[in-house]
């Protein structure tokens, strides 16, 4: 169902006005944030920084934008925004022809998720001390808009989102679930368009910032949603498409950094589990006390799990099975099926941390520097977490569910590649139980 | 095109401008002060300056763990400080001096340096010249070791100590009983026909006859908030933070400077007869007012009144002595 023929969504789009709207207020929420961070209080449950974006924008993101918008966040999310600004020396005017800034293509050996990868792995590691501590918080974040100024200044479009981003990587791989899409209606309409501006640019709008020609795209992981080329189009030939769930996954990846990804975010939402929700005090105070032994100890089994006990098992399940492929794009193609499932187990663990903690939103909104405001009457609600007899069953749904919708997508997959589901339905349904354990 | 190019930057400017500058003006404008455990700072600021008769608008906020705020010899409730959450606090000061304000939770093992001072100008009609404590015209060393050479079989009794008392060589004034130990009045009694118990016994009934109910109960009160945490709740010198501190073993000779200047020794035992029947309420009243000079026993000069520390004093004893109900 093609959403962008509703009357009011198409000129919304095709407008920048409305975007622009939300990035300035998304921009101006966004330094605040990092300015609270730096002279709010330091107790992370009463400051902004840590309040917003490790709870509100977290809930957010996982439990909405995620799961049925895909990269909607991307399509509002401030921190490219400086950057590209300046590398188009415009707002809202297209670029000139000559470039302003190095313009230099992002280079061969790292077009791939890798470094996205290794950016949410960092934060993973330091997540204790980064979760809690908003100054800590604040860097991040400032890092972040700097970073992506920095590498706007050097390389074309948003070598940021598209390469380095921590949070860009997954919400990529799990925008393959989402029911919506951004595609072309017609594949001639492309092939004969002169010029392509939807990824060169034209008088209209700027080419695709995150370097996708919308004529080729099959899948939602690399489509930032930005909308820039229904704006450039000339022949009106992008859509927004409400779809199936999942529509993405029925053809699975041969990338073996995709693979890796679902499987950091699989074993990361297991370990925050046992690490942040757990009973174990030994291991909170491994995460929490960056630098100690105790930590790299912590850090090491952390990246065991992830990048050698989760995956081995896995490899050693398809070792056997029939198959004409190879065991590298076997295993690539399997780990699809572990993107549902990883999805939902975020959506498990951050059903409970977020219900916990949601009381802070409505003291931290009513005194956001911790100067003793009491801005919306709010500042003294006391911390209750919220509608805890829901949370084990929403779990529960959640973790089984994703576990139905993973067996359906490695049967899929299985298909594709003419092998058996079963080692991978297997491994899910153990994992399934692990995380169920974890949680309940 | 180029108007609206020239709207949408300055919208994103003052955008940005007002993102930066509006949480600095507010915060810059707020002055709060801050509350950290004192291995992280303690309060900041820790000087504050008042004028007489002029409120004083406090804003107090911790920085990490539950503290209080109260300021010493000054009649006021404590106030507690909790993390990330701001205290409002007025107070006025009818007398111009160097005020000590403190923190009133157990907040960690240095707690008790949590200190501060509040430094109120103005003149006052009323300036008594401060006279010297009594440790001080007894000419007490309160550093060396008072023990008493013996002590009681049984614990002493102030009810048995009446009956004798009437037939003694002894006065029962509040001179004598500030100026001598316990012991003293024991040995005293020596040429007399009392039995030892008995003669500890009068030693009882004098300290007792020399406090109030009122009196006890307020020292019971100060002493469960200020002195237990080390000392003890039942005065044996066990509290909370005793056992931090043992446990600290060696690195308790450090001070938190990291040199090994400190002598920490552990806290007082006020069940010990041989330490409290040989320390007289003036060596108590000198340990208390000024503190065990780098040991972790803190000066309490500055924040106890004189009455207070009386009533402490009295207190202390009741380890010792069975009292009448």
């Amino acid at each position: 169902m093609e959403l962008t023929r509703l009357p009011i969504l198409k000129p919304a789009l095709k407008s920048r006005y409305p975007q622009l709207a939300v990035f300035i207020v998304m921009l101006a929420g966004y330094i605040f944030a990092i300015l609270a961070g730096f002279i709010g209080t330091p107790v992370g449950s009463r400051n902004f920084s840590i309040v917003f974006v490790w709870i509100a924008w977290w809930a957010i993101l996982i439990l909405v934008a995620v799961p049925f918008f895909g990269r909607g966040w991307c399509a509002v999310c401030p921190i490219p925004l400086p950057g590209e600004w300046l590398q188009r020396g415009a707002v809202l005017n297209p670029p000139d022809k000559k470039p302003k800034w190095l313009n230099l293509r992002w280079p061969k050996f790292l077009r791939n998720i890798w470094l996205q990868n290794i950016s949410f792995l960092l934060l993973a590691l330091f997540s204790s001390v980064l979760l809690t501590t908003p100054n800590i918080t604040a860097i991040i974040l400032a890092a972040m808009l700097f970073a992506a100024i920095g590498l706007s200044m050097v390389f074309e479009r948003r070598s940021f989102c598209r390469y380095l981003c921590p949070v860009g990587g997954f919400i990529g791989l799990y925008s393959q679930t989402a029911p919506i899409e951004l595609r072309i209606k017609e594949k001639q309409v492309c092939v004969v368009c002169d010029g392509k501006p939807c990824y060169n640019g034209s008088q209209t709008g700027y080419g695709c910032p995150w370097d996708v020609f919308p004529g080729g795209l099959r899948k939602n992981t690399y489509c930032g949603l930005c909308m820039e080329c229904i704006r450039t189009c000339p022949h009106d030939n992008i859509a927004i498409n409400l779809r199936p769930f999942s529509a993405d996954l029925a053809k699975p990846s041969a990338r073996i950094d995709e693979a890796f990804k679902a499987f950091i975010m699989l074993a990361s939402a297991m370990i925050y589990a046992g690490v942040l929700l757990g009973p174990w005090g030994a291991l909170k105070d491994a995460a929490y006390n960056v630098g100690t032994s105790a930590w790299l100890i912590y850090a090491i089994i952390f990246l065991a799990i992830i990048f050698a006990v989760l995956p081995g098992f896995f490899a050693l399940g398809i070792l056997k099975t029939k198959s004409a492929l190879p065991l590298k794009q076997r295993f690539a193609s399997f780990a699809t099926a572990l993107i549902p499932l990883g999805l939902m187990f975020w959506v498990a663990f951050s059903l409970s941390f977020v219900l916990t903690n949601a009381s802070y939103i409505l003291a931290s909104l009513s005194d956001p520097l911790g100067l003793g405001w009491n801005l919306f009457g709010t500042a003294s609600t006391a911390w209750k977490p919220m509608l805890t007899s829901i949370l084990a069953p929403a779990q529960t749904l959640a973790l089984v569910g994703g576990l139905i919708w993973s067996a359906r997508t490695a049967q899929k997959a299985a298909n594709e590649i003419k092998s058996s589901s079963i080692p991978v339905i297997t491994f899910c349904f153990i994992v399934t139980l692990v995380m169920l354990w974890l949680l309940l | 095109m180029k108007r609206l190019e020239l709207l949408s930057r300055i919208l994103i400017t003052l955008a940005i401008v007002g993102a930066v500058g509006t949480p600095l003006y507010f915060w810059s404008r707020t002055p709060l002060i801050h509350a950290r455990i004192a291995e992280n700072g303690g309060w900041t600021p820790d000087v504050i300056r008042a004028n007489v008769g002029e409120p004083l608008h406090l804003k107090l906020t911790s920085d990490d763990v539950v503290h209080g705020f109260a300021v010493g010899q000054m009649d006021m409730q404590s106030v507690d400080v909790l993390p990330g959450k701001v205290t409002d606090l007025t107070l006025i000061f009818d007398k111009p001096g160097i005020y000590t304000f403190y923190c009133t939770r157990w907040c960690g093992l240095n707690h008790w340096r949590m200190r501060g001072t509040i430094e109120v100008g103005g003149s006052s009609s009323d300036t008594q010249p401060a006279s010297a404590p009594l440790y001080v015209t007894l000419k007490i060393n309160i550093d060396a070791p008072h023990n008493a050479p013996t002590i009681p079989v049984q614990k002493p009794s102030a009810l048995r100590g009446q009956s004798f008392s009437t037939q003694l060589p002894i006065t029962n004034s509040t001179n004598y009983y500030r100026a001598n130990s316990p012991y003293q009045v024991f040995d005293e009694l020596s040429n007399t026909s009392l039995t030892e118990t008995e003669r500890w016994d009068v030693a009882a009934y004098l300290w007792q006859s020399n406090t109030t109910a009122e009196s006890l109960a307020n020292g019971q009160r100060l002493y469960a908030q200020n002195c237990a945490a080390c000392h003890g709740e039942n005065g044996a010198g066990d509290g909370v933070f005793a056992d931090d501190l043992t446990a600290l073993g060696a690195t308790l000779q450090r001070s938190m400077t990291g040199d090994n200047k400190m002598t920490m020794q552990t806290p007082a035992d006020f069940t010990d007869p041989k330490r409290m029947m040989g320390a007289s309420p003036a060596l108590l009243q000198g340990k208390i007012l000024r503190g065990g000079m780098g040991t972790g026993m803190p000066m309490w000069g500055s924040i106890f009144t004189e009455e207070q520390i009386w009533d402490l004093i009295a207190y202390l004893y009741s380890f010792q002595f069975e009292y009448q109900k």
